[in-house]
């Protein structure tokens, strides 16, 4: 318990959390290509045949499963973008995230979506909607998203 | 498509907390409580007239659970019914829906909806990424204020809106906070000031983005019967729409174009017989999580056309004096209980409708709209009326 107000007492808890998640069809196709040949992998709807990223078992406009997988590559457009400078905790490490980094979307070209992902250029500052990106993937790949360690500006 | 309820509803009563950045001096409970004894008292009743009592607040920000359980001495909820409600940022106004619904249906009577959040005692910005999906994008995210800042450079670079007009927003609503007994965040600033305020995540400065708060509201749904028995003027409740979007951010044009608000909004104005929502309602109570977003929710509530949000906060219709003021109460701005901001904005519309507004009252309230947003950008809409 801590004194900090006084006679009123505040409690302090730190807890572990562990916990699985089965990661279903679908996303185990992403993850293995992604990890095997560094491949980014939308998938189709037979319906409206938009290409959605992440990869999902139905399309959520026409609810119908979606069946078609299409390699994406690895470049894009960056919808938008932002230099985090806030400092906060980040629970998949339990510590502060470093700051400042670049944040944004990226348009891979055929996919009605865009990826979430951390961005770069030569200089932060350089970054502007707009620009053509191309992701730079881990060396050694582990089958999760940060096998794709962020996607840099094409300057 | 939602309909108008067979059976009329109002809101009868309303009580807030006076939201601070901490409470230390009360537990969550205790908390809960002053906000429920505030709402029995301007109703003029007592727990025993309650049915049903349903609450609710955003459980992984403090980290403790079951709500429903722990709360029931705060909340007056022994041995009634109820439920809890959890829908991320649309919690509070998920929750006056459900006030709305349970009354609609026939079933009960008078309902009590409490939303609450102590925030102080918990991450939110840990908290809200914990929430997002483990394998998408838990890694990338970066809280409410990346995902704020990422989509806003797309509205501005889209539209040409500018840091200027976000900043008009941010210091209109903390100007209306002076008037409120309740805001948590009452400041007198200039344009200048938010600009120069701490950089969050470009464009996103620290005073375009709202507080984190303590603070508990609670609101009481009646029926027909009961509320021309018992008031004079109570707020009509003639529409209330929700809506959710797809699940990934990615998916979404977030800031720069929020389609459940746009959806939400024709199919309750359709319900309530408004053609022209700037001249049809008379105060709006619009959940801006940030100063940009109040300019987008502006375009997707259908006050303007796309790209026009700037240019109407630059016509000062949203002004206290305005065409529609907007966000009297100062906001979410000046005030963010998570759980409680939405049922805050519906609370702050009723309180427009009763006349009880005091040096917030917006004169000659006959209509008023109260928007949630959260959850993955959802919207929820209730529109409320001086007659039923």
């Amino acid at each position: 318990m801590s004194e900090k107000g006084g006679s009123l007492l505040l409690a302090e808890f730190e807890a572990k959390f562990p916990y699985d998640y089965s990661a279903g069809r679908y996303a185990s196709y992403f993850l293995k290509r992604l990890k095997e040949q560094k491949k980014i992998m939308g998938i189709r709807c037979p319906k409206c045949r938009r290409v959605f990223v992440p990869p999902r078992p139905a399309c959520g406009y026409c609810f119908v499963r979606n069946t078609e997988w299409v390699d994406l590559g690895d470049e894009g457009t960056l919808w938008g973008f932002t230099i985090v400078q806030f400092p906060f905790l980040d629970p998949m490490t339990g510590e502060e995230r470093p700051i400042p980094y670049g944040y944004g979307f990226i348009e891979l070209k055929g996919a009605a979506t865009r990826l979430q992902h951390f961005v770069t250029a030569s200089d932060l500052k350089k970054l502007r909607i707009g620009m053509r990106m191309k992701a730079v993937f881990r060396e050694e790949r582990k089958g999760n998203l940060a096998d794709i360690l962020y996607f840099k500006a094409i300057e | 498509m939602a309909r108008r309820s067979k059976r009329n509803v109002a809101i009868v009563a309303t009580g807030q907390t006076d939201h601070r950045s901490k409470r230390p001096d009360v537990n969550i409970v205790e908390m809960i409580n002053e906000a429920v004894r505030r709402c029995l008292d301007d109703a003029g009743m007592t727990i025993a007239d309650i049915d049903a009592v349903v609450i609710g607040n955003m459980e992984h920000f403090e980290g403790i659970f079951f709500t429903e359980m722990w709360s029931v001495d705060g909340a007056g909820s022994f041995l009634k019914h109820g439920m809890k409600i959890t829908t991320g940022g649309t919690t509070g106004s998920s929750l006056a829906l459900a006030g709305y619904y349970h009354v609609a249906s026939g079933l009960f009577d008078t309902v009590m909806t409490i939303g609450w959040e102590k925030q102080s005692e918990g991450e939110t910005t840990a908290g809200l990424i914990f929430q997002a999906d483990p394998l998408w994008e838990r890694a990338t995210m970066s809280g409410a204020i990346g995902s704020f800042a990422a989509s806003a450079t797309a509205y501005m670079h889209k539209y040409g809106i500018t840091e200027e007009q976000a900043a008009k927003v941010a210091v209109k609503n903390r100007k209306n906070a002076l008037n409120n007994p309740h805001a948590h965040l009452k400041l007198d600033l200039t344009v200048e000031q938010v600009l120069k305020s701490k950089m969050l995540a470009y464009p996103i400065k620290m005073l375009d983005m709202c507080p984190t708060s303590d603070g508990a509201c609670a609101m009481i749904f009646s029926s027909e019967e009961k509320a021309k028995k018992m008031y004079q003027n109570p707020a009509w409740v003639v529409a209330g729409v929700t809506r959710h979007d797809q699940p990934f951010g990615g998916d979404l044009e977030m800031v720069m174009n929020l389609r459940t608000l746009r959806s939400a909004t024709e199919e309750a104005y359709k319900i309530a017989g408004i053609r022209d929502p700037l001249r049809d309602l008379d105060v709006a109570e619009l959940y801006e999580p940030c100063s940009f977003a109040e300019l987008s929710w502006y375009e997707a509530a259908g006050l303007c056309g796309p790209g026009e949000g700037g240019k109407l906060m630059d016509s000062g219709a949203t002004y206290m004096d305005g065409e529609l003021p907007v966000n009297p109460s100062g906001g979410v701005l000046s005030t963010n209980c998570i759980g409680a901001t939405a049922m805050i904005r519906v609370a702050e519309a009723a309180i427009q409708v009763m006349g009880k507004g005091g040096q917030r009252q917006v004169p000659n309230v006959n209509r008023a709209m109260a928007t949630g947003f959260g959850g993955s950008w959802w919207s929820d809409v209730m529109i409320l009326s001086r007659t039923p």
